[in-house]
């Protein structure tokens, strides 16, 4: 076959672009091959209130992240937000009593899920027991919002100076 | 006078419906019938090498640079409230969402849009177009179905192109040259950039604008005066035009998609 280099050149163009496009879709969107189910187990957190946490928000143990929000809904009879989680399988050994918290990165960052792991976890029996793929867990810590906080210390302020009197 | 006046703006009005009318049923006869791809996809493949593989240069460098440039007026801002961190979704959301496609549809204006306008514009002068019509083939389909075709394929690819290596530019100032943390940089950029939400409809804006460019500079072409300074002024038309649409449609498209 004859080397043409015309062809050969709108050849590699082409597939210069759509290695463009699948590298962008990997590195910068973050999306994977891999569809996720195998390598995450799903724990659901009931929240009372959750903050600016968003879907696809970094789950961290010890500032690394382990895992992400996979989804944010509303349980309809409870009324309270409820966190999928999807965690990192190699991670599956945090206690059952693990709290989650809505932490905030440096002052005005994004808010991410903070893991404090529970080592003294126990069954029943006495057997240490852990986080297993579509557990609840009630162990969790809301977000701070400001207004909260100020009308808090606003309230105790004006309580204190009634005492005073 | 104010009659004169009157008649002239009636002359304008009627020549630009008649051109926007024209530009339409060039398109359409070009691009609706039954497709030659034995006779019509070598001149496709040609047509592909002239305005993509030419253009590749051109918006590799500048995306480089611009992706540089992002990098380093964010990080000067950015620094002041220690938010660094965001370095990564500034420099990737607006080069995927505006700059990418905007910019690169404006070089392919000026780089390859140009050329088709005065290539078909010099072959209308110098009768080929004519000629061809004497020979029973259809100059629509010959010359300017194939050129729109390649058009409209290279400036998506070259929109990849251009925000990849743009967001590499930005990662490549404030990573290597500043010293924010790799890692830092490609979590912020991961959790910020939506696949559908950013990428697609990135791209939904390049083929709409390659689609325009296209079009512009074929018809400019297309209908020039057959005479040099009809050719030049088909295609100073064709960049002022294109360039502006792109703008503008830009404007309508992210109202529409991102509110």
């Amino acid at each position: 076959m004859k080397f043409n280099w015309l062809e050969f050149t709108v050849g590699c163009f082409l597939a210069a672009g759509i290695a463009a496009a699948v590298i962008l879709a990997l590195k910068v969107a973050g999306l994977t091959m891999t569809g996720g189910s195998a390598d995450y187990y799903t724990v659901y957190g009931n929240f009372s209130n959750i903050g600016s946490l968003k879907v696809r928000s970094p789950i961290k143990l010890g500032g690394v992240v382990v895992g992400s929000v996979a989804a944010i809904r509303i349980d309809p009879r409870t009324l309270r937000p409820v966190v999928t989680m999807k965690i990192d399988r190699t991670y599956n050994e945090l206690g059952s009593d693990t709290t989650f918290s809505v932490l905030t990165s440096g002052l005005l960052g994004e808010q991410y899920l903070g893991i404090k792991p529970d080592f003294a976890s126990m069954d029943d029996d006495g057997n240490p027991s852990y986080l297993k793929d579509g557990d609840t867990t009630n162990f969790t810590e809301s977000a701070i919002v400001l207004e909260e906080l100020l009308g808090k210390f606003l309230y105790s302020l004006s309580s204190g100076k009634d005492s005073a009197q | 006078m104010p009659l004169s006046l009157i008649q002239s703006l009636g002359r304008r009005g009627v020549s630009f419906f008649t051109a926007l009318g024209r530009a339409l049923l060039m398109l359409l006869h070009s691009l609706v019938g039954k497709p030659n791809f034995r006779r019509h996809f070598p001149i496709f493949v040609e047509q592909l090498y002239a305005t993509g593989v030419q253009s590749v240069m051109i918006i590799i460098v500048s995306g480089l640079f611009i992706g540089m440039v992002l990098g380093l007026q964010g990080y000067n801002v950015l620094v002041q409230f220690k938010a660094e961190a965001s370095l990564g979704p500034l420099v990737s959301l607006s080069i995927l969402r505006e700059l990418g496609p905007v910019v690169a549809a404006l070089l392919f204006a000026g780089r390859a849009g140009s050329a088709l306008t005065a290539e078909i514009g010099l072959m209308k002068a110098t009768e080929q177009l004519s000629s061809l019509e004497m020979m029973a083939v259809d100059p629509l389909r010959r010359v300017i179905s194939p050129r729109f075709w390649a058009g409209f394929v290279s400036l998506p690819l070259l929109t990849f192109m251009f925000s990849l290596v743009g967001i590499f530019g930005g990662k490549m100032v404030g990573v290597d040259w500043l010293g924010i943390d790799e890692g830092t940089f490609w979590t912020g950029t991961q959790a910020a950039v939506e696949f559908y939400q950013d990428i697609v409809q990135g791209m939904v804006k390049s083929v709409l604008f390659a689609f325009i460019v296209c079009w512009v500079a074929l018809f400019n072409g297309y209908s020039c005066l057959p005479t040099a300074a009809g050719i030049s002024r088909a295609t100073t038309d064709t960049v002022v035009h294109s360039s502006l649409l792109v703008l503008g449609f830009d404007f309508v498209l992210t109202a529409l998609m991102f509110n």
